[in-house]
């Protein structure tokens, strides 16, 4: 009976299983659905209502999470798919890939002991930030296209936006 | 078209009737408890016209505990038995609590036991048991100034609090027979109270400096919804800290270095509050120090002195406040308003500090004391149904990571903080050992990578799945949080199905037996009829269940029921309606049960629905877009 709490993330929108997720109508659903269900609204409800409000409210939080970032986006449609993306088990990475993390990694080493580091972190976030604008309009490219081979580049996309999504965080630290 | 119903004779309820809901601020210092009447939320005072009631509990051999003024005058005179700041203790262990050192002038009993009891007249004490007597207190006038029994209370915690000390918080509302509504950030109440949810839109931040506590909290309102963007603190830092400072430089200026004794250090630390308290007005007073041989020392504090004292403490609330803006994705001059919460905040120096950092003037107009119990009632009342209509929506986050140690002593986060609340989310874990059949679950929230820095929750043994090779289990780890902020964790091996579920109780916390030993024990002491006091509660109790379920079928009955369910949950109401005019407690429990039960498919339609309603406006909007 319980049809929404086994509902996939889009569903719970009732958006289209898709990477192109629109940021506003997004919110707005989400911000629906809260008034809808929120705990808040069934607090002097009957027992059973308040345990399904809750369970569902948190379901559409994690969905939100889950959908409004790009690499969580595609991670979890790569999982629908029955793709995982094994970033904790497989370490194997496209050579000139990392070769190119290291040369950004040693500019943050860099701008870590300049004494004016604001340039050089500004200039390290843009390369960051250009390199993962690339890689999430090929990944768009990849989830239209409904192959094998788009699906492993996915895959591959997905795992070295990871990587660029923990780098621009840590310049973010410095700055 | 819905048919017009009639109820069966004496089954009416009338539909407009208020329930009688509270706020409670539960501070470190002073409590407060508010109430909206006539559409005007208020704090309530007692007899002798007091709002503040000071969270002090003074224990007594053969009588019961006074609270608040009484035990404030008994303070000075039975330091030992008189407990104060209890909030700082509040889901804290033994070990923590030597950290805070000589700011806690009492005897701890030297048990075995990781919580910590206190050596009073009337026996050990938990801090969980010294709370709810506070909570017993403002239950009691809140009860005597509305004239009847609570549906039920919103109180409120800083932001910053951990899970334990939620549910320490919680624990004692429950010893007090408080039936929680929702446990409400302090922040957040305060940006209710001053009403910012009728603002358009917006970014706003809450500083507030209480007694023991800093909390600061950026929120965003759009359209009706409040959401907490971020929030930081600290949960040792606080107006106590100040006039500590202020004591121990009155003490050295009087040429004193060892420490006071317990009572001249409780006088000190008075005259230091009442110093400060001055010098928000006047530019210098005098100040005097007994000394232990009976002599006095006579100086004068001056407010640039006092300045110096504090600055070092008010800059330290600085810090977090730039990681709350940090961590929401905003710049201090991206702030609409500021808002002052706490005593602390009515000292002029913070007000500057503050004014400076946010460069525009903070919100002062509502009593610093009072704000964050106003907002509480204003919630309360929402919550007990009293204002279906209202459009305001309140969406709180996790104040700290939540996670569960992994191999080589680490932390693998589940929950990051400030995810909005409730939340779920799961990962999978596996194995370490061949043959392996058992899994140590231990929950940990902080924002270390080390298990050792992060603060421990619980521990919990997932076992009895088949032994495999290392690696080939799937342990599927669930975390949930509730809109209160209290945490249950579920483990799961997905190819046995060998299940644990677990709802967070920290080591140091209460356990359910102990709370309800506690229970029984209160009611053996009291002096009131509690047999007919717990009956009263249940009916309480079936009534808002009766109410809820009435209201439900009114509303959606024919929609969503055949005939026979329909029937089936009439019958439950009826059963339920004739227990509760009977007096046997068991018998209302059993029926309301059964009611829970009848309809659960009811619910599960209901909610159903309303998902659709939210979502269809805007299939709707995308025709017309």
């Amino acid at each position: 009976m319980q049809a929404d709490l086994g509902k996939n993330y889009f569903e719970l929108f009732n958006l289209p299983v898709s990477f192109d997720v629109d940021p506003v109508e997004l919110a707005t659903r989400y911000r629906e659905l809260q008034r809808r269900i929120h705990p808040d609204r069934y607090a002097s409800a009957s027992e059973p209502e308040r345990r399904l409000s809750l369970q569902l409210t948190a379901q559409v939080n994690a969905a939100l999470q889950t959908l409004k970032d790009p690499v969580a986006r595609a991670r979890y449609l790569l999982g629908l798919q029955g793709v995982d993306t094994g970033e904790d088990t497989d370490t194997a990475m496209d050579k000139a890939f990392l070769m190119e993390q290291m040369e950004l990694r040693e500019g943050l080493t860099k701008a870590r002991q300049e004494t004016d580091r604001q340039p050089h972190l500004a200039d390290l976030r843009q390369q960051v930030d250009e390199q993962f604008e690339s890689r999430s309009a090929l990944l768009r490219t990849c989830f239209s296209t409904h192959s094998e081979s788009a699906l492993r580049q996915a895959r591959n996309l997905v795992r070295e936006m990871q990587f660029l999504q923990k780098l621009a965080h840590e310049v973010e630290e410095l700055e | 078209m819905a048919l017009l119903q009639i109820s069966e004779p004496g089954q009416s309820t009338a539909p407009h009737e208020r329930r009688l809901a509270v706020g409670i601020d539960l501070g470190t210092t002073n409590s407060l408890v508010a109430t909206v009447r006539s559409g005007i939320a208020d704090t309530l005072p007692d007899k002798q016209g007091r709002h503040l009631l000071p969270s002090v509990v003074h224990y007594r051999q053969d009588a019961e505990p006074e609270v608040g003024d009484a035990a404030l005058e008994a303070a000075a005179d039975d330091p030992l038995n008189t407990i104060a700041s209890v909030k700082r203790l509040m889901g804290r262990g033994v070990e923590d609590i030597k950290r805070l050192g000589n700011l806690l002038p009492y005897e701890f009993s030297p048990g075995a036991s990781a919580m910590p009891r206190i050596n009073t007249a009337a026996g050990e004490r938990s801090p969980v048991e010294v709370s709810a007597e506070i909570l017993k207190s403002l239950k009691h006038r809140a009860e005597a100034t509305l004239g009847d029994m609570l549906t039920g209370a919103v109180i409120t915690v800083p932001a910053y609090f951990d899970d334990a000390q939620r549910q320490a918080t919680k624990d004692a509302a429950r010893l007090a027979g408080m039936n929680v509504l929702r446990l409400l950030n302090e922040p957040t109440a305060a940006a209710v109270a001053y009403g910012l949810d009728r603002a358009a839109e917006g970014v706003f931040a809450i500083y507030d400096l209480g007694g023991g506590t800093f909390d600061i909290s950026i929120l965003r309102l759009n359209r009706g919804v409040f959401e907490v963007l971020a929030t930081a603190g600290d949960s040792a830092l606080g107006g106590d800290d100040m006039d500590h400072a202020i004591a121990d430089w009155m003490w050295r200026a009087a040429g004193m270095n060892e420490h006071a004794d317990h009572k001249l250090q409780r006088r000190l630390l008075r005259d230091a509050r009442a110093a400060k308290q001055a010098l928000t007005d006047a530019q210098s007073v005098p100040v005097q120090v007994l000394r232990p041989d009976g002599s006095f020392w006579h100086g004068t504090l001056a407010r640039t002195t006092l300045e110096q004292l504090v600055d070092p403490l008010i800059d330290r609330t600085i810090a977090p406040t730039r990681r709350a803006l940090k961590d929401a994705g905003l710049k201090a001059h991206d702030i609409q308003e500021v808002v002052m919460v706490g005593g602390a905040t009515r000292m002029p120096r913070v007000r500057e500090k503050v004014e400076t950092f946010f460069a525009r003037t903070p919100l002062t107009s509502i009593d610093p004391d009072k704000v964050v119990a106003i907002g509480a009632a204003i919630q309360a009342d929402i919550l007990a149904g009293n204002k279906p209509d209202n459009e305001m929506l309140l969406l709180d986050v996790t104040p700290l990571s939540l996670g569960l140690e992994i191999m080589g002593g680490m932390v693998e986060k589940i929950i990051p903080r400030n995810s909005t609340i409730p939340t779920v989310r799961a990962q999978e874990f596996t194995t370490y050992k061949d043959g392996q059949t058992a899994l140590l679950i231990h929950v940990l929230q902080g924002e270390r990578e080390l298990v050792s820095d992060c603060r421990s929750l619980a521990r919990f043994e997932l076992r009895g799945f088949p032994p495999m090779v290392a690696g080939a289990a799937r342990i599927r780890v669930t975390f949930q949080v509730d809109a209160d902020g209290l945490l249950s964790v579920a483990a799961r091996e997905q190819g046995t199905g060998v299940e644990a579920t677990i709802v967070v109780k920290p080591s140091y916390g209460l356990t359910d037996s102990e709370i309800e030993q506690m229970l029984r024990d209160s009611i053996t002491h009291a002096g009131e009829d509690n047999e007919a006091r717990n009956l009263r509660e249940q009916q309480v109790d079936a009534d808002r269940i009766l109410e809820a379920v009435r209201t439900a079928l009114n509303a959606d009955g024919d929609k969503y029921l055949d005939r026979d369910e329909h029937a089936a949950i009439d019958t439950a109401l009826a059963a339920l309606h004739s227990a509760r005019a009977g007096t046997d407690v068991a018998a209302i429990k059993q029926a309301a049960a059964v009611v829970d039960q009848v309809t659960q498919a009811f619910a599960t339609r209901r909610m159903d629905a309303s998902v659709r309603t939210a979502l269809a406006g805007h299939r709707l909007e995308e025709f017309k877009g």
